[in-house]
């Protein structure tokens, strides 16, 4: 699972299983963590100052590195993303996009919090 | 008045247009346009942008109401089936006539599908349109993999797109390398290398027989009897000019296609031109879009009776980005034209390569070829069609960095009819201009006003240095603000924090800032926070760059790596076996390092705390390895032990760097002690350096090593201790108070108006009067230094923060290493 084609963005309306991944307190304010569902790795970032969460592949498709739960997030034109820690390659955590270079996009996951917990939609059982 | 009909509604037909009715109004000239698409001509160049957002009318060139606007008379989705010549009128696909004067033909090309059996399949596909890829979506959705039959420019776009849509990739070219067009053996094999990276198979030397498969598609086979099993197919194999019309209409064609056109771009009517890639100029078919520009603009001008500007050929000069790796080629890219002498550059562990052609003579370029850093292209594209002096060591042009210097150095000297944006035909004279007339304030200005960059916008690091060279000629300040989310420089953002005592980056966004800030702003007011109140960076992680979160330096495959404080590089035997065993214990790689430490790499994200509670046991501290701080201060070994020593440069040495060990700055400082003249510290390449003297101590200040060295300065000769730290204590203040966000001590002293003149004038003469309180900054900040790991070790709920996975025990399983000579390696990325 340390090929970028083993992530495949997941919409909202396809979702048929929810993971439950972990409490939200596990995760750091402003900040992201990786989540592990068998045997794939999902970034997931707890965007505290909007109250948003997103997920995505922890893959970085620049080097192919798991990596991307430990970049910084933030946004741009309000638009928000995540930046790698080894090339700041950003990329968008909505449509997945690279935002400064030329990298292939990578996969997003729906989220959802119930009761203190946060959940990952994927369309596979 | 005059009708003019253009048929075809493509790039370069919507170019002609444009610059058609600059040139005559409507009440001149009456203009009407077919186009057999449903849509308005739109940006082909970037079509591949459509798979990521599938939104057409970002791609649009105008939308029809420009038409209206312009009067001009746009047919979509109408076909021109046939030319008149006697009567001068078309005749449209629904049976409509219509007269004109003159005839425009800009129908383009298609795609060539070779004649292969099979390629009327199911899952077979051509990418030249919208549709096309519409087409190539729905199906791809499917679908495990796909094969792109071309390896050249557009094949590689559509590879691109593949890998987006994430399937499985395959690119199957004929010839023995990719783009064989615009590179050589091993410029394609830099290439290939880079791509095949991101998991697309490449095959070449495959001369495709057949497409099998029953109804749709399922594999290639090819001459040499293997194949591939696929389920998609996209061909991209070179495109044929659709002359279709001209051929009906007898005009002239070449053996192999095309209207034959003359310089004014008329074909063997001269009431009919053709332009773009139908037309065929001097026996070549121009499949770029900028030739086809200037095309547009002769026709243009020769319609309303500018005979001046004439079609003279255009070289096939190209830089793009594909799958992230930038390809140029330019001028005489192969050297086939005539005599010169090549000079390559190759760096297989980047994957760049970088070649130009020099004439025999060693005067001119010749054309190039760049893979892996195009960064050097504009300047070589501008070199050479300026005719331009080459510098006395032509390779400098393809390793300019060696000395630094900016690309705007050598922007000053082009002359004003330079063509910086050859899409468009922007010259650096109208730019300027712009700027300097005040009707450009901003890049996005000039963009909109000259139109360049609004091509393929390849010109626009250039257009940008022009805007910054312009403004500063107008004796305008270039203020660097730090990002989009504070409109503010960093010195302006260090005043506000430490005015307003602010402690937290959220309170300073909250306050100061919009949005939700990146990670420019992030790390940069991280920094500021640090280097005044010093506070622990383990209380805002988030907002560090992963080494600081981590407190250790990320290294390839995601582990880091450990540096305990050596201060001046003693160490006793006994905390190098301590070391040694935590080395072992944890399996780690170890080094020494350049500032005479040692450091132990490979450790995963988990194991830092355990590693770090055994080395503080032993009396370690954090290395700060990872910050942007004081790293080392170098020491020789000094008086001690040393027959010419003059002083103790270790006992020094040590002193200095307890003193500064933690302090958080724009950029990371490096020191260095040397006992005696003969300099084995090398301190004068250190942010600050100090040399022994028969009376006492030289400061040295602002040396670097890194991208462009530089020899430090001397700031004060023959002083005792006390006063040498007095000094290092104003300088490193004021640098810190007053340098760009990730600027070293070198560069910031070279934009520091006055120079080292004006430094030693304000740290030593204390010329503004700020010394005492640089100093009692400086006190403040050292005196609540303590050891971030330390704080780790001891805090459990810090402690908890160093796993990869939240909800599992395991260990990150991407992590692999190697072996090379008896330690572990990281596995290649």
């Amino acid at each position: 699972m340390t090929n970028t084609l083993d992530y495949k963005t997941v919409s909202s309306e396809n979702v048929t299983n929810w993971f439950k991944a972990a409490p939200v307190t596990a995760f750091p304010a402003n900040g992201g963590a990786c989540v592990l569902y068998r045997g794939k790795q999902i970034a997931v970032f707890n965007f505290t100052r909007r109250d948003e969460w997103y997920a995505c592949q922890n893959l970085c498709p620049h080097k192919q590195q798991m990596i991307l739960s430990r970049g910084m997030i933030g946004s741009e034109q309000d638009e928000p993303k995540v930046a790698c820690p080894f090339h700041k390659r950003a990329f968008s955590l909505q449509s997945g996009k690279c935002l400064n270079a030329d990298e292939c996009a990578i996969a997003t996951y729906p989220v959802k919090i119930e009761e203190g917990y946060v959940y990952i939609g994927f369309d596979e059982a | 008045m005059r009708h003019i009909v253009v048929i075809g509604n493509g790039m370069v037909g919507y170019k002609f247009c444009e610059k058609l009715r600059k040139l005559a109004d409507p009440t001149q000239v009456a203009i009407t346009v077919f186009g057999e698409e449903c849509r308005p001509a739109y940006d082909r160049v970037h079509l591949s942008e459509y798979f990521s957002d599938q939104n057409a009318d970002k791609l649009t060139l105008a939308p029809a109401r420009w038409y209206e606007e312009q009067n001009i008379q746009l047919h979509t989705g109408e076909l021109i089936a046939w030319i008149d010549r006697r009567n001068k009128t078309v005749e449209t696909h629904r049976g409509k006539t219509l007269s004109y004067d003159q005839l425009v033909i800009a129908t383009g090309s298609s795609a060539f599908v070779p004649p292969i059996p099979g390629t009327d399949k199911r899952g077979v596909f051509v990418y030249r349109t919208i549709e096309d890829l519409e087409a190539i979506i729905a199906y791809g959705k499917k679908m495990r993999s796909a094969a792109v039959l071309g390896g050249g420019l557009l094949g590689l776009e559509a590879a691109k797109a593949m890998v987006d849509m994430g399937l499985e990739t395959h690119v199957v070219e004929f010839a023995s390398r990719l783009m064989p067009r615009q590179l050589d053996e091993v410029g394609a094999r830099t290439l290939q290398t880079r791509i095949e990276e991101l998991g697309i198979q490449v095959h070449l030397n495959k001369n495709t027989q057949a497409i099998s498969g029953n109804g749709k598609l399922d594999a290639l086979r090819f001459a040499d009897e293997s194949n591939l099993p696929v389920d998609m197919l996209v061909i991209s194999a070179g495109i044929r000019p659709r002359d279709e019309l001209g051929r009906s209409a007898r005009l002239d064609i070449g053996p192999r296609g095309g209207i034959v056109v003359n310089d004014a771009m008329q074909t063997s009517d001269p009431a009919i031109y053709a332009i773009g890639e139908v037309a065929l100029h001097q026996d070549i078919i121009y499949g770029l879009v900028a030739p086809g520009y200037d095309m547009a603009e002769v026709a243009a001008r020769h319609l309303v009776g500018d005979i001046e500007k004439n079609f003279s050929g255009d070289d096939m000069s190209t830089k793009l980005k594909l799958m992230g790796v930038d390809v140029a080629s330019f001028g005489d890219a192969f050297g086939a034209k005539s005599e010169h002498n090549a000079i390559v550059f190759e760096d297989k562990a980047k994957g760049v390569y970088k070649r130009i052609n020099i004439s025999a003579d060693g005067k001119r370029l010749l054309g190039g070829m760049l893979v892996g850093d195009a960064e050097a292209y504009n300047m070589l594209l501008q070199t050479m069609q300026n005719g331009m002096a080459l510098p006395p060591n032509p390779e400098d042009l393809i390793l300019g960095s060696r000395g630094g210097e900016t690309s705007g150095a050598g922007l000053d000297s082009l002359p004003d009819e330079a063509q910086i944006c050859s899409c468009e035909a922007v010259t650096k004279g109208m730019i300027c201009e712009a700027v300097l007339t005040g009707e450009a304030q901003s890049v996005k200005e000039i963009k909109a006003c000259t139109k360049a960059g609004t091509g393929c916008g390849g010109c626009m690091p250039m257009v940008s240095d022009l805007f910054d060279l312009a403004q500063a000629k107008m004796g305008k300040r270039v203020r660097k603000t730090l990002c989009e989310h504070f409109n503010y420089t960093r010195q302006e953002l260090l005043d506000i924090i430490q005015v307003k005592e602010i402690k937290s980056y959220d309170t300073l966004l909250n306050e100061y800032g919009t949005g939700d800030g990146c990670e420019v702003c992030k790390p940069a007011v991280a920094s500021i926070l640090a280097s005044l109140w010093n506070e622990l960076v383990t209380q805002q992680d988030t907002i560090q760059d992963t080494n600081d979160r981590f407190l250790a330096n990320i290294q390839r495959g995601g582990t880091y790596s450990v540096v305990p404080r050596i201060p001046g590089g003693e160490i006793t035997p006994d905390k190098l076996i301590v070391i040694g065993q935590v080395a072992k214990k944890y399996d780690l790689y170890t080094k020494i390092t350049g500032g005479q430490r040692i450091d132990l790499f490979g450790a995963h994200l988990h194991q830092l705390p355990d590693i770090w509670e055994e080395l503080i046991a032993a009396g370690f501290e954090s290395g700060h390895a990872y910050g942007k701080s004081l790293r080392t201060v170098k020491s020789c070994v000094g008086s001690a032990w040393c027959r010419y020593g003059l002083h103790d440069s270790v006992s020094f040495a040590i002193e200095v760097e307890d003193r500064y060990k933690g302090l958080r700055s724009p950029h990371k400082l490096k020191g260095a002690v040397s006992g005696c003249a003969r300099e084995c510290a090398e301190a004068q390449s250190k942010d600050f350096g100090i040399i022994a003297t028969d009376k006492g101590w030289n400061l040295y200040v602002c040396g670097n090593g890194g991208i462009k060295p530089q020899h430090a300065l001397l700031l004060a000769q023959d002083v005792d201790k006390e006063t040498c730290i007095k000094y290092i204590d104003r300088f490193l203040m004021f640098y810190i108070k007053t340098a760009e966000t990730l600027t070293r001590t070198a560069p910031w002293l070279n934009k520091l108006e006055g120079g080292i003149d004006y430094l030693r004038d304000v740290v030593v003469n204390d010329c503004l009067g700020i010394g005492e309180q640089l100093e009692q900054e400086m006190q403040r900040t050292l005196a609540v230094y303590r050891c971030e790991w330390k704080e780790v070790v001891n805090n459990p709920e810090l402690r908890a923060k160093f796993t990869h996975f939240i909800n599992s025990e395991a260990t990150d399983p991407a992590v692999q290493f190697d072996e090379m000579r008896g330690q572990k390696v990281p596995a290649k990325w």
